[in-house]
This record gives C-alpha cells, sequence and structure tokens, in this order.
C-alpha cells in the first residue's frame, strides 16, 4: 500500500472496491491516478466511473470492441506468400485523458515547432543563413541523406513544407511534456485516433456521458482545407487526391480513412501521369487534372526518373511537374532533413533563431555523438542512457543503458565507436504511465503521445493525439510493430 | 448554360471523375460475388443430381462446363464428390474455388475502401474470413447442402447492402455491368450442367428421371415456383431451356441480364457522357438480337451446348471491349514520357 492512492481518496467521493483496487504506480506520474496538480472534477468523475466497473465487464467489452474493429476492417495487414492476414492495433478501453490547460500547452507548442521546421526547410533549401550563421552544422544538413537537393531554390506555395506533421511526446516523472522526436515526412496513426474514438463512444458510453471532450472528427476537412489553400497559385476548384503505395502497404486502412474522410480519390502511382509538366489521373473520362497530392510514399519512390528507377509505385515525371509549379506535394520532398535524429538536438535553437522565443516544450536532454563532448558524455554514461541511430525508424537499433546485459552494452559500445556520427544518446525518461487493462488486471504501461498538426494558410493540431501503449509489463518501446497498442485521447474542453 | 459545359462529361452526381482502376474493380467485385453464389447453385445442384443416381458423368460435370479439367486432373486421379467439392470450395491452389474467387473479391473490394459503403465492407470482410476457415468438415456431404445455402444467403446479403447502401453514380453502373455479365454467363453454365448429364441409354427426353432434372436445374436457379406458375405446358426441355434464356420476367434469365447490362453500359453514356461504351453496347445488342431471333427450338436443333459456348465467348468479347473504353493499358501519354505499363488487369479465369 503506498501513500498516494490514501491521498487520492480524498479526491474519490465514491471510490468503489472496484478496477483500481489493485493498483500501484510508486515511482512514475500516472495519468489518470498519480497527478502532481489536483486533477479537474471531470477527470476525478471519469476515475469514479472507471472504478465502478468489475474486471469482467470490462474484459467483456474489450473483447466485444477488438471483434469491432476486426470486422470493420480497421487494420493494417500482414502479407504472406498465401495470405492476408489482418490486425488490428490494440486498443485499451481506459482512456488517456488530458486537461484544458494541458492541451492548451501542448497545442501552443506543437504549433510552434511546426513554424520553426517550416521555417528552417525553406532556408536550407534557399538561402541557408541558419548554416551560414553556424547554428546548425552545414555538414548535418547539406551531408544528410533526407536532404534533397532538387528541392533547391523550389518556392513551395505558402512556403508550406510540413502540411502534416506528427510530434511524439513524453512525460517525464514531474509530468513535463517533452518532445521525443518530430515526424515531417509522412506520419502515421492518425486514422486511430479518430477510429479509437468511435470505438470508445460505442463500448463505453456510460463513461463517456455528459463529458465535454473535444471532438476529433474534423480532422479530414481540415487537411483538405489545408491541400486546397496551398494548391498552385491560380487554381479554382483543386482536385486533391491520395497517392498511396497500394492495398499491399501496411497502412493502407489510414489511406482509405483518409482519402473517404477528405472527399477525394485514392490513387496508387499507376492511375496518375504526368504530360507536358502537368499531372493527370486516368478516369472512365479519360485524363483529368490534379493540383494537390497528399502522398503517402516516401520520397524515393515519387519519381523513376529522378529517385529510385525500379520503383513501381511513383509516377515518372512528377517532380519536374512539382518543380514547374503545376502540383503541390503535401509534404513537400526533402522534408526528411527536419526530422531527422541528429537535427533534433538542435531544435531549441532552430526555435530561438527563426522564431525569437523560447520553446514551449522542450526536448528531452540530447547529447550528439558527433561532437566530441556528446561521444565522451555518452560513453562515459552508456549504462544510464538511451542511445539511439539517427536516420532510422521503428524502435529498432537502439540500446537502453539500464535494461541491457554488460555484453549488450559492451557489443554496442563497438558500434557506437566505429559510427559515432550515426548515434544520439540521452537520458532515460521515467515515462508517465496510464492504467491499462492487462492479463493479470489493470495495470500500470507506459504511454508517449502523438498530436497531429496540419498546416495550410495556418496551423491546426487535432485535439488529443495517438496515445500509444507499451503493452508489455515495464517496456518503454510504445512502437506498434514491437507490441504496442493505443489508447483513445480525451482532451477535456473545460 | 454554359455551352462549354455541355461537353464536359457531367459529372453527373457524385464523384465527376471516377478512376479507371475503381470502375474495374467494382466490376470484378461485383462479377465475384455473383459467381461465389452461381457456383453454390452448381455444386447443389450437382449433388441432387448425384444423390439421385440420375448422372452419368457425376461431378465431373462441374469440372468440364467450368473447362478445368486439366487442372482438376493435375491434382486428382478421381472426380470423386470428395475431390470435386473440395477443388471447388476450400482449394487455395485452385483460382475457381469459393475460397479463391472470395479472397479475391475481397482484394478488389480493399482497393475500392475509399468508395464502397463501410456496411459493403464489413460484410464482406467478414463473408471472406469465413469463407477462408472452411475445412474439410464442412464440405461432408452431410453439411454441403446446408453450406451452399449459406453461401447464397450470403452473396444474396451482399447484393442487398450493396442495392441499399452503395451510391448512385458511375461506379454503381459498373457494378451493374459485372453482376449481369457474371450472371449472364452462369445462367448458361447451370443449363450446361444438365447438357452434361443427360442419359440417353438410361432415360430419354421427358421421361421421369430427365423432368426430375430439369425441375432440379430450375429450383437450383430460384426459378421453379415462377416456372410452374407462368408455364402451363409440360416441363419439357425446351420450355425449361426457354424459360431460363428467354423470359423476361426472370431475374437470371439470359435475356434479363443481357437487357440489364445494356441498360447500364447506355446510361453511361446519357448520364455521364462516356461514348466510348459504344462498341460494348453494339455488342450486346447484336447478343440481345441473335437470342431473340431464334425459337428456344432451333438453338436446341442447333446445338444447344454449342449455343451456350458461343454465347459465353460473346459475353468474353463483351468484356473486352469495355475493358478497351474504360481502362485503357495505354491511355494517352506524352509521346517523349511514354507511362508505364498498367499492369494491372485481370482475366476471368474460366471461358
Amino acid at each position: 500500500m503506498s501513500d498516494h492512492r490514501g491521498d487520492l481518496g480524498q479526491d474519490d467521493t465514491q471510490q468503489g472496491p472496484g478496477l483500481f483496487v489493485s493498483y500501484d504506480t510508486p515511482d512514475f506520474y500516472c495519468e489518470l491516478m498519480n497527478r502532481r496538480d489536483p486533477p479537474p472534477a471531470s477527470l476525478t468523475l471519469i476515475r469514479d466511473r472507471l472504478a465502478h466497473f468489475g474486471l469482467t465487464e470490462l474484459r467483456q467489452r474489450a473483447r466485444v470492441a477488438e471483434a469491432d474493429l476486426y470486422n470493420l476492417g480497421i487494420t493494417f495487414t500482414v502479407y504472406t506468400d498465401r495470405d492476408a492476414i489482418d490486425r488490428i492495433l490494440p486498443v485499451d478501453l481506459i482512456p488517456r485523458v488530458l486537461t484544458a490547460a494541458e492541451w492548451d500547452h501542448v497545442e501552443r507548442g506543437v504549433q510552434q515547432r511546426v513554424a520553426a521546421i517550416n521555417h528552417f526547410l525553406w532556408d536550407i533549401y534557399h538561402e541557408r543563413r541558419i548554416l551560414k550563421d553556424g547554428v546548425v552544422p552545414a555538414g548535418l544538413v547539406l551531408g544528410n541523406s533526407n536532404y534533397r537537393p532538387e528541392m533547391e531554390g523550389l518556392d513551395v506555395p505558402g512556403r508550406v513544407y510540413v502540411h502534416i506533421n506528427g510530434t511524439d511526446l513524453v512525460r517525464d516523472g514531474a509530468g513535463n511534456f517533452l518532445v521525443l522526436e518530430d515526424n515531417a515526412r509522412t506520419p502515421s496513426g492518425v486514422s486511430y485516433v479518430i477510429e479509437n474514438r468511435h470505438m470508445m463512444l460505442r463500448s463505453m458510453p456510460d463513461l463517456a456521458v455528459g463529458l465535454d471532450l473535444m471532438p476529433v472528427d474534423e480532422y479530414g476537412p481540415r487537411l483538405r482545407r489545408a491541400l486546397t489553400e496551398t494548391a498552385p497559385a491560380g487554381v479554382q476548384d483543386a482536385q486533391v487526391v491520395l497517392l498511396s503505395p497500394g492495398i499491399y502497404n501496411s497502412a493502407y486502412f489510414e489511406h482509405v480513412f483518409l482519402a473517404r474522410e477528405m472527399g477525394v480519390p485514392l490513387v496508387e502511382g499507376r492511375d496518375l501521369m504526368v504530360e507536358n509538366g502537368r499531372v493527370f489521373m486516368r478516369t472512365v473520362a479519360g485524363p483529368r487534372p490534379v493540383h494537390s497530392i497528399y502522398r503517402r510514399l516516401n520520397d524515393d519512390f515519387l519519381d523513376p526518373h529522378v529517385f529510385n528507377p525500379d520503383s513501381m509505385l511513383g509516377v515518372p515525371g512528377l517532380v519536374d511537374a512539382y518543380r514547374r509549379g503545376n502540383v503541390t506535394i503535401a509534404n513537400a520532398i526533402g522534408t526528411g532533413v527536419a526530422d531527422d535524429k541528429a537535427v533534433y538536438a538542435y531544435m531549441p535553437r532552430i526555435i530561438r533563431y527563426y522564431l525569437g522565443e523560447e520553446p514551449i516544450l522542450s526536448n528531452v536532454e540530447t547529447h550528439i555523438c558527433a561532437e566530441p563532448e556528446g561521444l565522451a558524455y555518452t560513453l562515459a554514461n552508456l549504462d544510464n542512457l538511451v542511445v539511439k541511430p539517427v536516420g532510422e525508424s521503428g524502435g529498432y537499433g537502439l540500446i537502453i543503458g539500464p535494461h541491457a546485459t554488460k555484453a549488450e552494452l559492451e557489443a554496442f559500445r563497438a558500434s557506437l565507436l566505429a559510427d559515432p556520427a550515426n548515434y544520439i544518446s540521452q537520458p532515460v525518461i521515467d515515462l508517465s504511465v496510464c492504467p491499462t487493462l492487462c492479463e493479470a488486471g489493470v495495470e500500470a504501461r507506459h504511454v508517449d503521445l502523438r498530436p497531429f498538426a496540419v498546416t495550410g494558410d495556418s496551423t491546426w493540431v487535432l485535439p488529443g493525439g495517438l496515445s500509444r501503449v507499451a503493452l508489455r509489463k515495464g517496456s518503454l518501446v510504445v512502437n506498434s510493430s514491437q507490441g504496442g497498442g493505443s489508447k483513445d485521447t480525451w482532451v477535456l474542453a473545460s | 448554360m454554359n455551352p462549354v459545359m455541355i461537353d464536359i462529361p457531367p459529372g453527373g452526381i457524385g464523384m465527376p471523375n471516377l478512376l479507371s482502376r475503381y470502375a474495374e474493380c467494382t466490376i470484378w467485385l461485383a462479377r465475384y460475388m455473383e459467381r461465389i453464389e452461381n457456383l453454390a447453385r452448381l455444386i447443389d445442384v450437382t449433388e441432387t443430381f448425384v444423390r439421385a443416381r440420375s448422372t452419368s458423368t457425376g461431378w465431373l460435370s462441374i469440372v468440364q462446363i467450368n473447362a478445368d479439367d486439366e487442372r482438376f486432373f493435375e491434382r486428382h486421379e478421381v472426380a470423386s464428390e470428395e475431390n470435386v467439392v473440395g477443388f471447388y470450395v476450400i482449394d487455395r491452389e485452385n483460382p475457381n474455388s469459393i475460397v479463391s474467387i472470395a479472397h479475391a473479391a475481397r482484394e478488389n473490394a480493399r482497393s475500392l475502401r475509399p468508395l464502397i459503403s463501410t456496411e459493403m465492407w464489413m460484410h464482406l470482410n467478414m463473408f471472406t474470413n469465413a469463407v477462408s476457415t472452411l475445412g474439410p468438415s464442412d464440405i461432408r456431404a452431410s453439411n454441403l447442402s446446408a453450406l451452399c445455402a449459406r453461401l447464397k444467403q450470403d452473396c444474396q446479403t451482399h447484393h442487398g447492402i450493396t442495392e441499399g447502401t452503395f451510391y448512385r453514380d458511375q461506379a454503381w453502373l459498373f457494378y451493374l455491368i459485372g453482376r449481369n455479365l457474371e450472371r449472364a454467363d452462369q445462367i448458361t453454365r447451370l443449363i450446361d450442367i444438365k447438357y452434361h448429364t443427360l442419359l440417353p441409354s438410361v432415360a430419354g427426353v421427358g421421361s421421369e428421371v430427365d423432368i426430375g432434372q430439369w425441375a432440379a436445374v430450375l429450383r437450383s436457379a430460384a426459378a421453379y415456383h415462377a416456372f410452374r406458375r407462368t408455364v402451363r405446358d409440360d416441363m419439357t426441355p425446351a420450355h425449361v431451356v426457354g424459360f431460363l434464356l428467354k423470359n423476361d420476367g426472370f431475374p437470371r434469365a439470359l435475356s434479363t441480364s443481357l437487357r440489364q447490362l445494356y441498360w447500364a453500359v447506355g446510361h453511361l453514356r446519357t448520364d455521364y457522357g462516356l461514348k466510348n461504351g459504344y462498341a460494348a453496347a453494339e455488342r450486346i445488342e447484336e447478343l440481345r438480337a441473335t437470342l431473340a431471333e431464334q425459337t428456344v427450338e432451333d438453338i436446341i436443333v442447333r446445338g444447344l451446348h454449342e449455343f451456350l459456348d458461343w454465347v459465353q465467348r460473346e459475353l468474353h468479347l463483351v468484356q473486352g471491349e469495355i475493358a478497351r473504353a474504360f481502362w485503357p493499358p495505354a491511355m494517352p501519354a506524352p509521346p517523349a514520357n511514354p507511362a508505364p505499363d498498367a499492369g494491372f488487369s485481370q482475366e476471368q479465369s474460366q471461358s
């Protein structure tokens, strides 16, 4: 029995014996049960309502919800030689709740960060002031594998490079939001945010009733509007399309979802063609012009004339049409240089440089192994740090010092020394936790948060975002390809 | 009206520019779901014949009318019930099996998810998931009839959901084209199965066995009661075949399917300005005229099987005309910049 649960009892007018009877989070910031501030009344209400659920009841609802997701095909698909195996992203029925004040902070912080990233991208593909001023090392940008010379001097409409951004946030032991990484290429997961809400309102109507939650349904129209606002100048009634690699892509459901929410055609590379520097889609009535492309393909696959010549997924001539200003590509080509883990370390300085403001959201303290002092610190504290390869995603290839064996640490030390520029290191963050339905009952599991920002004439942030949860006990890796699940994120409007 | 508007293919209602790929997938989705239903009907009626011991060719008939002899005998020595039903229901290696067709239907539906209703997708998803779990115990003789009934019902549920929820624009017309092309093709196969099971030496035309078989054919097409109600004469081959080929009131009759096919292609032109369908419409019209101008007695005398075969070939050509019109492999592309081969076409594996 720990003290904090006794404290909570005072907030809870009718704390039942139910769901949280053996819930215990002595060492972490719990978003629901162990906050440092006095929670608003609506959060206490959610807690009380949850406490009165029985475990059996919750499990029963979880089973129904899971079958629902499966039948609706809200799945990612794993293809084998003979079969298409649909998997759902597990959703936990206990929501992750953000207060209005917390959300205000996150929203402003994300908007600030997106503004800085767009300034940065315009600058490095034009004047390169930030490099000349020595704020960011030129080699880090110009030598980056995600830097695209094709973008030099190109004026994209509204100077918007990153139309869709996902900012990965975590909370530390004190509840502070910290930016873990930026996703400025083709961030995924937003469909789960919206589908999770639909599912929650179906499965847990008695939990949500009467609460003033900020809605998530606006994402599709907002995105379409942003893509229309940033269409090439002079285009009336812009034709927007979503470009997908096709049904064999594991995120195909999300592509479908977004095309439907926006009300635009989902096209594949073979549906598009370029004629005289203009992009058309093949329809039953013949070729029809296309003005804005929300692409869910990486840069390398966009145009075999310019990038990977073997790509069957892209559109020959697309980059030429883009450079002529006849089509908008969202996100722009070459944004990967801004969300690189090595550039990330400079983001607070980038914000100050362009906006003259202090960062609203802090970075996790980061040591750049390309720099001698960063490398020395990392080597000396390897067993206390998380060391990550730059230019990689998916949670592979990183080492979490405190969780690693001596042999693993030594092996890692060798790869680090062999190529120090390929790594950054950060302290292990005591990620915040949320009560989560597990095999043995309701237990604490680590969560992160990915809010999605949409930028056209201005930047709008979808209230909440994707809360990913590490379903394995003690695991800090929330990535869906490594046993992660998700939670619905409730933003309290008041 | 702005005169320019007249030349622009009017959007009609809904998505004005249907992607060619969507049109193609829509046709195949409709065809595959119709094909599963008809395959279930074929298996059902064959089972009836076999159970009544009124067939010399037995389960081989289905293999023959689907022209699957080669593929089947690569895999099996004898056309036993177990082998044939397994081949047509649960064999994943056979592209003409129900499990394979259901998989193909779902992959087309997956491509069409931006277009079709959530309810259509959800049902298809559940249906194809259920089909993919079918195993040997589901196709045992004692379960077979119930299984066929369930498959038919699921296909009919699909048709109902589609009818009730699919948005009425060009895609709907392509859906109708697919459904009616397949339905026209399949009714000829259902009639043909009787041809293949005729037992001239044991039971002549008009014998009790013969009549029983024709009644089974009618039942398997859901035509028995309508036939009894509207055709006062005896159940002769000519009357039954005439009903299934030429009765304009019967929804699965060849003439009805062709009429609806013609209607849908025509509406692509009149409602959406899609004039490319002209060649397909002309071919359908010729097929209708050929069917209308001969009596069923003529057809039988000249050779029923040959006629059915000819119809199947014509329908295949209609599908080809539609493909050429609406998803041509080489659409106008810049000469300096040839577009890569679209590399996407589905062939009807039976013909």
